[in-house]
């Protein structure tokens, strides 16, 4: 393997031993939230596929929705969505140099995390 | 330490670029998707096929597609050379992070050509 980097440089990243503040939150979230979302796109297309495939299939679809569980994956998905989306709007604002004070950061994380909750029971909501 | 090189853009800065320049996009799209939906409740089979298959949503959805193919490449390479390393793994490491890459290039290209099926019916 080539060496791009000459000196190996000390790291700390013993994860267990770090604190985790909101930002620090707000940020794994997002992540977790991002390859969750990359798996659960495997059912957004099987759905799109059903739904355009033919009549029957659109409505076997419906059929299938009112069920319990996929809609509990549905929900799971779409939480999936809208946390990734909310924290990466924080993001974007925070590549932009907005909300990049200590304060700062502590605020827009918890409104993340506050909207992006509600946003998710919303979702819940319409979903059922 | 992870030094193999097999990010999407030339440099973190190139990819750094295409993530942003791809979420907006799948950004924008998942807003208009869930607008759509939100106010046609109790939506029929007509309309919705209307709606996926005029010539706007194919082509904004096939942008989708391909957005989330960049994106999702990009952010799932960090995340396995943030992880899958040696000093976390040992010696496998490689072997691992190259396995995880390869599962996820191929169901990102899995999704895109099956998306593309769907939307332009082969
Ligand atoms: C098709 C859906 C999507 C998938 C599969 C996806 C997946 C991912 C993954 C796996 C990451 C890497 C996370 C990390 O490095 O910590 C990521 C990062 C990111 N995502 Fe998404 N994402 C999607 C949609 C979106 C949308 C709609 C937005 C718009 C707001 C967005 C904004 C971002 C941003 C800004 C980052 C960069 C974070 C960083 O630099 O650490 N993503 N995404």
């Amino acid at each position: 393997m080539v060496k791009t980097v000459k000196s190996q440089r000390p790291v700390n990243l013993d994860i267990t031993t770090i604190k985790f503040p909101l930002p620090a939150i707000a940020s794994i979230l997002h992540r977790i939230s991002g390859l969750a979302i990359f798996f659960g796109i495997a059912f957004l297309i099987w759905g799109l596929g059903a739904s355009l495939e033919s009549e029957e299939s659109f409505n076997a679809l419906k059929e299938c929705l009112n069920g319990v569980v996929p809609k509990l994956i549905l929900w799971a998905i779409l939480a999936g969505f809208i946390y990734h989306f909310i924290a990466g709007l924080r993001h974007l604002m925070m590549d932009m140099g907005y909300f990049e004070t200590l304060q700062g950061a502590k605020v827009l994380a918890t409104l993340v995390l506050v909207v992006s909750a509600v946003l998710i029971a919303v979702a819940g909501v319409w979903i059922w | 330490m992870v030094t193999s090189v097999t990010s999407l853009g030339k440099n973190g800065l190139y990819d750094w670029v295409i993530q942003r320049g791809t979420a907006v996009v799948l950004g924008v799209y998942f807003v208009c998707l869930m607008s759509f939906l939100i106010t046609n409740p109790d939506l029929s089979y007509a309309k919705w096929h209307a709606y996926m298959t005029s010539g706007y949503m194919r082509v904004f959805t096939l942008l989708a597609l391909l957005s989330m193919a960049a994106h999702a490449w990009v952010g799932l390479w960090t995340i396995s050379t943030d992880y899958i390393t040696t000093r976390q793994m040992g010696a496998m490491a490689t072997v691992l992070r190259v396995a995880f890459q390869g599962v996820c290039a191929l169901l990102t290209l899995v999704y895109v050509i099956w998306g593309v099926q769907i939307l332009w019916g082969i």
